[in-house]
């Protein structure tokens, strides 16, 4: 039994239909545990406040906008090669969860940016390096519609998705010493309060909670890319029984 | 209910938004794949009783 | 090649539009910055190198659909593809001809519209050089981005989306190194990660252009 199995659609659908349910309830049983623990039964963190429940909704979410992007790169890179329909569609389905995964980094990171730096944005570099995978994700998506044959559509865009990974992290570095450059002391202060440092200040009361919304967010991940996945599947079957039934009219 | 302090209204908003974000990813999600899934057996049932 | 060149170049002369087009976008946007943030002397000075950046990055931006659009439209592109030349080099000569025409007039004039901007007297041999490093690399990025949406009947937009967060690393290194220069520090760091990117998207995007457009020729 190999996983190429499931570059076949019909086994794909077959299999993960089945497994759906319980990813379902599984996904958001976590998302909503993790967040009820972390919301209600949580202290205050000494210094932040009540503002440090944030954080199991903005970390979870911006790990998964990188994990999101890594996948549909890995998912690009099976299609150009094995050029499995199914690894494209996979790819395409994730982009838009990528995109409002890393939406949420970014606002709910300005909604405790603005009274904890007393600003809402900051071109702190883990800032700007969302702000531009977020360009990446826009123009990732907009190149899918814009295209209208498929094949086409799925080898322009995994091809972008590669360079573009480059280029991304790139452009991680590029900001890193660029702001560094800029003003030393304070955004090094500033990054070390951002949230993705908290594992080593943050004690376990926090921990273990935002383990919990982290394996939520994954699983919902998950589970939505399968489910839409399915969805392009369809959408590709319907295009081809609609152009078979106009070459039967035809003919 | 918890005691949010000075900054309730930063830490609900933070959550609305990223709550009401997801479940509109969800619905959206589900609700294209209805239609896709309806349309698709449709055509397939229209195709068996003409092919 | 250097016919292939030749072409290109004498195309973008005749044609007008796309050689003056850049460069009058690069004049305004750099005259307009005084009226915009105050004539103060001071802030002028210290912002004068990003604005050239931008300037010449956005300049550089509006013109990247005409690389390859037009032999598109008029079907020469699928004569090139079917050339005894590999697409690889056909797209690298359509870069070096975007190049020549956009970006090298662009590196030439920008230390003149520095005197207006007040550019720092240390600054211009560094900004001089720091744009002659980088414009090749916005020519070949731009060049990638043009493969990707030829085929696209509205495809401006789309390709100043795909190809602006590509110009990031470049810019960004570019305009340091020029406002490194401008306050004498020293600009080693930068120079180099710029000639490397600018030096590895030369060498490696071609491959993914003509790729690209292969499968857009399909």
């Amino acid at each position: 039994m190999s996983i190429w199995e499931y570059a076949n659609p019909k086994k794909f659908l077959a299999t993960s239909e089945k497994v759906m349910p319980a990813l379902w309830v599984l996904s958001i049983a976590l998302c909503v545990g993790g967040l009820i623990w972390g919301f209600f039964l949580t202290p205050d963190d000494y210094r932040q406040g009540s503002t440090v429940k944030i954080i199991f909704i903005h970390v979870p979410a911006a790990l998964m906008a990188i994990n999101a992007w890594f996948m549909m790169l890995v998912a690009s890179l099976i299609w150009v090669i094995r050029r499995h329909h199914v690894s494209a569609l996979a790819a395409k389905a994730a982009a838009p969860v990528g995109v409002v995964m890393t939406l949420i980094a970014l606002i709910t990171g300005a909604i405790w940016g603005q009274p904890m730096w007393g600003t809402w944005w900051a071109w702190d570099p883990r800032l700007t390096s969302f702000l531009v995978l977020f360009l990446f994700y826009l123009g990732y998506i907009a190149l899918w519609e814009a295209i209208e044959d498929p094949d086409t559509a799925a080898d322009l865009t995994s091809i972008l998705c590669l360079v573009g990974s480059v280029f991304a992290v790139l452009s991680r570095y590029a900001v890193l010493f660029w702001n560094q450059g800029l003003h030393q002391g304070a955004s090094v202060m500033r990054a070390g309060a951002v949230a993705g440092d908290t594992e080593e200040r943050v004690s376990n009361v926090f921990a273990t909670p935002l383990f919990v919304c982290m394996g939520g967010f994954a699983l919902l991940f998950l589970v939505l890319v399968l489910y839409r996945t399915g969805t392009e599947i369809r959408a590709r079957r319907i295009k081809a029984l609609l152009a078979r039934e106009r070459l039967e009219a035809e003919a | 209910m918890v005691d949010l302090g000075k900054y309730a209204d930063t830490v609900l908003s933070a959550y609305a938004v990223s709550l009401l974000m997801l479940v509109a990813l969800v619905v959206l999600s589900i609700r294209r794949g209805r239609k896709v899934r309806a349309e698709m057996e449709m055509i397939e049932e229209r195709g068996r009783k003409h092919g | 090649m250097i016919a292939l060149l030749l072409r290109d170049l004498r195309l973008a002369m005749r044609a007008g539009g796309g050689f003056g087009l850049g460069l009058a976008f690069f004049l305004i946007v750099t005259v307009m910055v005084p009226f915009a943030v105050g004539p103060e002397t001071e802030l002028l000075s210290r912002i004068a190198p990003g604005v050239l950046w931008i300037g010449a990055l956005l300049a550089c931006l509006l013109s990247l659909d005409r690389i390859l659009a037009l032999d598109w439209e008029d079907g020469s592109l699928d004569l090139l593809a079917t050339a005894p030349l590999p697409l690889e080099a056909i797209v690298t000569m359509k870069s070096l001809a975007h190049w020549v025409t956009t970006g090298l007039p662009l590196v030439l004039i920008a230390p003149v519209l520095g005197v207006m901007l007040q550019l720092p007297a240390g600054a211009y041999g560094w900004l001089f050089l720091s744009l002659l490093l980088g414009t090749p690399g916005l020519s070949v990025i731009g060049t990638f981005g043009a493969a990707l949406t030829v085929g696209l009947k509205r495809g401006g937009l789309l390709l100043s989306l795909l190809v602006l967060p590509l110009y990031v690393p470049t810019l960004i290194f570019g305009a340091e190194m020029a406002r490194r220069g401008a306050s004498g520090l020293s600009v080693e760091t930068p120079m180099l990660l710029l000639a490397g990117i600018s030096a590895a998207s030369v060498a490696l995007l071609p491959f993914a252009s003509a790729a690209v457009l292969r499968i857009n020729l399909r």
